[in-house]
């Protein structure tokens, strides 16, 4: 008996669709639903006019992030609209039945990074949240994806939304990855490749060796970019060191449970010949040390190459020049040396751990350059532990950066965290679009390794050249 | 209303320091923020939205139009502004099922037909174009150039009729019960 071969994708896909319905969407079954502060309060008043319940109050987990303040957390929140979301959410929560780990709470931190490290995200889920980012929790072979507040509203009241099916991509990166060269390069390199719209109406599957021998962190910051091509999401299918990863962290399953889970979880593979509508393959030798120096994700280079002419991307010329000025940059420009004025490490994309080891292991032994603002913001209070237990604190503190609390920060400058009009800032997170880090910021995305480079330089320079053989 | 840019983001059509409303109301005030008016609150004379010769309720955009943050207060600005439907060559999936989800019709054209209309409307700024949800065509009347766009049944169904995804679901509650109950999560 042969069966037809299927995805990773087309396993969890189809295991959710509760409906087909014919020239329309497929109504969907939602596993993990995380709320925050932001896109959650309107879907609440809509239950409400409609008098409507929420119907599985325990698969929805609501956690404050995307404006808290990153110092003085144990103080009321000074901005009153900020401070009346927050408000908002836990009323709601508390009324509903939804566990709420507001600002105070030792499990606080930003949705995506609390998700994983507390065992909510599993393999073979589907996961949403009113955030394009929710792609991140692909890395552990879930569907995971961004909706509107409308769609909160239908998870809230039926724990299903109604999606098309997207089509199919897969992205092989085999090889080995060079010095200095991180997760985040390989995220920035494909988007370079594809394009900020290059993979819209697709689902992307991450192959090969080099995500195979990434760590779940990795892999974490990999997908959560996965929509800064247009994807609806990514994923990548299971494995060893998944597993690893999940085993014991307080709500995955226990015992017989956790036996059960990964008999099924193994299965979730992609079987060989199976279909996509779109492949790409690439080299990892081929990719360095990545920045951009536009106003979309897309426009990212090697830190050793000029900017490229608007001929050349394949950009129409108007919009790419507009881009060009806004960053104050001009066609074949080297971006080495480039002054820098700010440095954010942290955001759901780089604000784990293993970013934060990156970040110290170049600082260790140099000082933060005097004419640099640093905001270094961990992604949740359990990560802030880790740094400081594993001395990172200290490495920080003697080259003269001190540590924030945990929160979106100035990923998208929702709070106080906002870099000013013109200012040059290489930024750890996943946006780089004109005003995303407060009005008139210029915005260089790049990893946390590039990040410390210019941190402890004050320029934009390639890490390689401080790290030890 | 054109506006030829390519890769209008979310977070211009409205910048999140804006999104800290707990109500869904007062977002065209803010739509296009920073384009549209200057730090101290004065509009920018350059800025489509406040040229007085243009109006209308179709924005036509370049393309990739809403991509980026999932905020729906993106398509609410649009809407809250007086716009009922965008045109551009290519969408964002968020944003188009955002829009899909409140009452704005996303209608994806061709990249020649997006030019025809960019022309059309510099040639003069009055320049009517004619969207027709039943038929799915979209038409620049003074040339009488058409172009089909594609929408599937349920959702123009739904547009057509003033239902939602929420009405859809609720009527389908026992069954979405047992197939929750032989769900392992």
């Amino acid at each position: 008996m042969s069966q037809i071969p299927t995805t990773v994708f087309d396993k969890v896909w189809d295991s959710h669709v509760v409906r087909k319905i014919e020239d329309g969407p497929d109504v969907f079954f939602i596993d993990r639903h995380f709320i925050h502060e932001v896109t959650s309060p309107v879907a609440f008043l809509g239950l409400e006019s409609r008098g409507l319940k929420v119907m599985f109050s325990e698969k929805t987990f609501a956690t404050a992030d995307h404006n808290t303040p990153t110092i003085n957390q144990h103080l009321p929140v000074q901005d009153p609209l900020s401070a009346n979301q927050l408000k908002a959410l836990e009323t709601n929560s508390s009324k509903y039945g939804i566990s709420h780990w507001g600002l105070g709470n030792p499990k606080n931190g930003i949705v995506h990074v609390v998700g994983p490290e507390n065992g909510i995200t599993l393999p073979g889920m589907t996961i949403v949240c009113g955030d394009s980012h929710t792609s991140t929790h692909g890395a552990f072979g879930a569907i995971a994806f961004g909706i509107g507040t409308s769609e909160v509203e239908m998870v809230l009241s039926s724990q299903c939304i109604m999606q098309p099916k997207p089509k199919k991509m897969r992205i092989n990166v085999n090889g080995k990855l060079g010095k200095g060269v991180t997760p985040k390069d390989v995220v920035l390199y494909i988007i370079a490749k594809l394009t900020a719209a290059g993979a819209t109406g697709y689902f992307v599957e991450y192959a090969g060796d080099v995500f195979e021998n990434m760590s779940m962190e990795g892999r974490m910051t990999v997908c959560n970019m996965s929509i800064e091509m247009g994807a609806r999401g990514g994923i990548i299918a299971p494995d060893e060191t998944t597993f690893a990863y999940i085993k014991g962290r307080e709500k995955a399953p226990k015992g017989e449970a956790w036996d059960k889970a990964l008999a099924y979880w193994k299965t979730l593979k992609t079987d060989a010949g199976a279909k996509f509508d779109q492949e790409h393959t690439f080299d990892a030798a081929d990719i360095e040390p990545m920045i951009t120096y536009g106003t979309n994700p897309g426009m990212g280079l090697g830190i050793t190459q000029h900017i490229p002419s608007a001929q050349a991307t394949g950009s129409g010329k108007a919009s790419f020049e507009k881009s060009l000025n806004y960053m104050g940059f001009h066609e074949d420009e080297s971006m080495l040396g480039k002054k820098v004025d700010y440095v954010f490490i942290g955001s759901c994309t780089n604000g784990r751990i293993e970013d934060f080891r990156a970040f110290a292991s170049i600082v260790k032994g140099r000082k933060k350059a005097d004419h640099v603002t640093a905001w270094i913001v961990p992604g949740s209070h359990i990560v802030e532990q880790q740094i400081r237990e594993e001395g990172i604190l200290d490495i920080l503190t003697d080259a003269g950066f001190q540590l924030r609390q945990p929160g979106c920060s100035a990923c998208l400058a929702m709070n106080d965290d906002k870099i000013p009009a013109g200012k040059y800032a290489v930024s750890t997170s996943n946006r780089n679009f004109e005003g995303r880090q407060g009005p008139g910021a210029r915005t260089l995305l790049a990893s946390p390794l590039v990040a410390a480079a210019a941190a402890v330089t004050g320029v934009v320079t390639d890490p390689r050249v401080l790290m030890a053989d | 209303m054109p506006m030829p840019i390519e890769n209008v983001d979310t977070d211009q059509i409205i910048p999140a320091r804006f999104l800290k409303a707990t109500e869904r109301k007062g977002f065209g005030d803010n739509l296009f923020r920073d384009w549209r008016y200057e730090n101290d609150n004065t509009p920018k004379k350059d800025f489509v939205l406040n040229n007085p010769i243009y109006s209308g309720k179709i924005l036509v955009a370049g393309k990739n139009f809403g991509s980026g943050s999932s905020r729906e207060h993106a398509a609410w600005a649009i809407y809250d502004y007086g716009f009922r439907c965008v045109v551009s060559s290519f969408f964002a999936d968020i944003f188009k099922n955002n829009s899909l989800n409140i009452g704005i019709l996303p209608v994806q054209v061709s990249a020649e037909f997006l030019d025809k209309i960019f022309t059309a409307i510099e040639a003069d700024p009055k320049a009517e174009v004619e969207v027709n949800l039943p038929e799915q065509t979209i038409t620049i009347i003074a040339t009488g150039e058409s172009e089909k766009f594609d929408i599937n049944s349920y959702k123009k169904h739904n547009l057509q009729n003033g239902y939602d995804d929420i009405d859809y679901l609720q009527a389908m509650k026992s069954e979405i019960q047992s197939f929750a109950a032989k769900s392992m999560y």
